[in-house]
């Protein structure tokens, strides 16, 4: 009881002091481009509910999300092949460093003439800058697997498919992980950026729309929708790890406990 | 320098010595070279050997005898470079049916991310046994080594001996054929050493399944084997095939104390000795310098 109370103070903690900071240090704020923190939130709830929470960042949301799945499921698939086999490393290494190093943004006026300036386009920005953590990680994960553990799926002849679910997958899946946080963080950021070219909704588009009617509490609240949005995000998928890694976790413990 | 050899083996086992019987794994001019970039190291040299069904075979060398590269050939892991081995009768090209290994390495060979049970499981799933069979098996083995209460924990939960033991119930519910040990109890500490030795005299004795037991432990082969091939240095040939003539029921402390344990652990001291100073039957027959 008293160990969970410490651990909520010490998240908490923080958080408050940065927002009393905050809040103090912009009370008599006069300056038209730094509102006091009480307007901010002010505007806060008038702004976002409920018709711009179903308008724009549900809609975000769902891009991001749509972003992100498909660019987990190419990654780990194409990361698996690729760590599977020495060849296709060799064949596509120099090709997949080259695209890797390609800012996600720039390719957005490309994208535009391909996907046009819809859903498509914005969810295919995501998946661009999503994939590489996860294909990159996925590869060193199916590369790191342990030797004696392979000789033994050899041994009592597991079928490919009880191979890639019983010992390949779940043993990359520390790596998958590792790079699937990067991804996630990455798909915020270029979330925004994809609804800042050409959008009719979407936190991005919003945030921008404040920025150009000068709505200046109502854009630093969009601000803060992105960072609650990012912290919530962060949350569930420590969730999810927690449970899908909780061998991992263990085995870990176990061996630091040696 | 010559050592006293043994007293010719009086098989009371008898099926070793039965030229009529097929025998259960047959290796024939084995020979294994690692290629590397710009050389080549011969690790096998010429192995010609076979056990007949129901063996307890052990099989020592100094390290670096090329134990394991043999024992990785046999199962399937590996392929010969010359020579062949054949698994009643069908000849070895990858991992065959009716093998199962114990690695040394417990802690690597079992999947961190299933449970005890699970574990034993999979390759039962895999060879397509029907649940209700599956659970029977599953149950007997683990209950066989002593783990019956540890069904839903994970490896990691439990000891180094444990986790040996959770492998070792993996190849017995598999029901294998041949069963392959390669240095399992090198990593155990010597109480739980001696206890899992037991434990394979006992399985073997229950279960009448063909063991080939690998270990660098002189003593640990004459205490388990029947019989013991002695290993060279590298490039590997047979040094001797020692025929172990003590009584089928051993027990740690009154095996262990019998004279003629000490003899035949003393004899296939000698020939360990004799073969990391590089004697080597193969170059004696040559007339080369031993």
């Amino acid at each position: 009881m008293a160990h969970t109370l410490r651990r909520v103070v010490l998240a908490v903690g923080l958080p408050i002091v940065l927002v009393a900071v905050w809040w103090f240090a912009t009370a008599s704020s006069t300056s038209f481009f730094w509102p006091p923190l009480r307007d901010i939130l002010g505007t806060f709830v008038e702004t976002w509910w409920p018709d711009r929470l179903v308008g724009d960042v549900l809609p975000s949301l769902m891009r991001l999300l749509a972003g992100f799945a498909i660019a987990f499921v190419l990654g780990v698939s194409l990361g698996v092949a690729i760590g599977k086999s020495r060849a296709l490393r060799a064949f596509l290494e120099p090709v997949l460093e080259f695209f890797r190093a390609i800012p996600p943004p720039v390719l957005v006026p490309i994208l535009i003439l391909f996907f046009g300036i819809f859903n498509t386009m914005k969810i295919v920005v995501i998946i661009t800058g999503c994939i590489w953590p996860i294909l990159l990680n996925t590869v060193e994960g199916v590369r790191g697997l342990d030797e004696v553990l392979s000789d033994t799926s050899r041994i009592y002849r597991l079928s490919r498919r009880a191979r890639l679910w019983h010992h390949i997958l779940p043993g990359a899946s520390p790596q998958i992980f590792a790079g699937a946080r990067q991804s996630l963080s990455v798909g915020i950021i270029l979330m925004v950026i994809s609804e800042m070219f050409a959008a009719s909704n979407g936190i991005g588009f919003t945030i921008i729309q404040f920025q150009r009617t000068f709505a200046i509490p109502q854009m630093f609240s969009g601000i803060i929708v992105l960072g609650l949005l990012g912290v919530a995000l962060a949350l569930i998928f420590r969730l999810v790890e927690a449970r899908i890694l909780r061998w991992y976790l263990g085995l870990r413990a176990a061996q630091r406990g040696e | 320098m010559t050592s006293t050899p043994p007293a010719p083996a009086t098989d009371a086992t008898g099926a070793r010595r039965d030229e009529t019987t097929q025998p259960i794994l047959d290796v024939r001019g084995l020979r294994k070279v690692y290629r590397s970039g710009d050389g080549a190291v011969e690790a096998i040299r010429n192995l010609t050997f076979t056990i007949a069904p129901g063996e307890l075979t052990c099989i020592v060398g100094p390290s670096g005898a090329g134990k394991t590269t043999l024992l990785k050939c046999i199962a399937g892991l590996l392929d010969a470079t010359d020579g062949e081995i054949r698994l009643d009768g069908e000849l070895v090209t990858g991992p065959p049916k009716g093998m199962a290994v114990v690695f040394q390495e417990y802690g690597r060979s079992l999947f961190p991310w299933m449970t005890v049970w699970q574990n034993v499981e999979l390759p039962l799933k895999e060879k397509k046994v029907t649940p209700a069979e599956r659970k029977r098996l599953v149950r007997e083995a683990l209950a066989a080594v002593g783990l019956a209460d540890v069904h839903g924990a994970y490896p990691w939960q439990l000891s180094g001996g444990m986790q040996q033991r959770v492998a070792i119930a993996r190849a017995v519910a598999y029901e294998p054929q041949v069963l392959i040990m390669d240095e399992p109890f090198a990593a155990v500490d010597a109480q739980t050493r001696a206890e899992l030795e037991d434990l394979v005299r006992e399985l073997w004795h229950r279960l009448g399944v063909t063991v080939l037991f690998v270990t660098h432990d002189i003593e640990e082969s004459v205490y388990l084997g029947q019989r013991v091939l002695v290993l060279s240095n590298r490039p590997t040939v047979i040094m001797e095939d020692v025929a172990i003539d003590l009584p089928d029921e051993r027990d740690q402390l009154s095996t262990r104390s019998m004279k003629r344990f000490a003899e035949l652990r003393g004899h296939v001291y000698e020939l360990i000795q004799q073969s990391k100073r590089g004697r080597r039957p193969d170059a004696e027959s040559t007339g080369e310098a031993v």
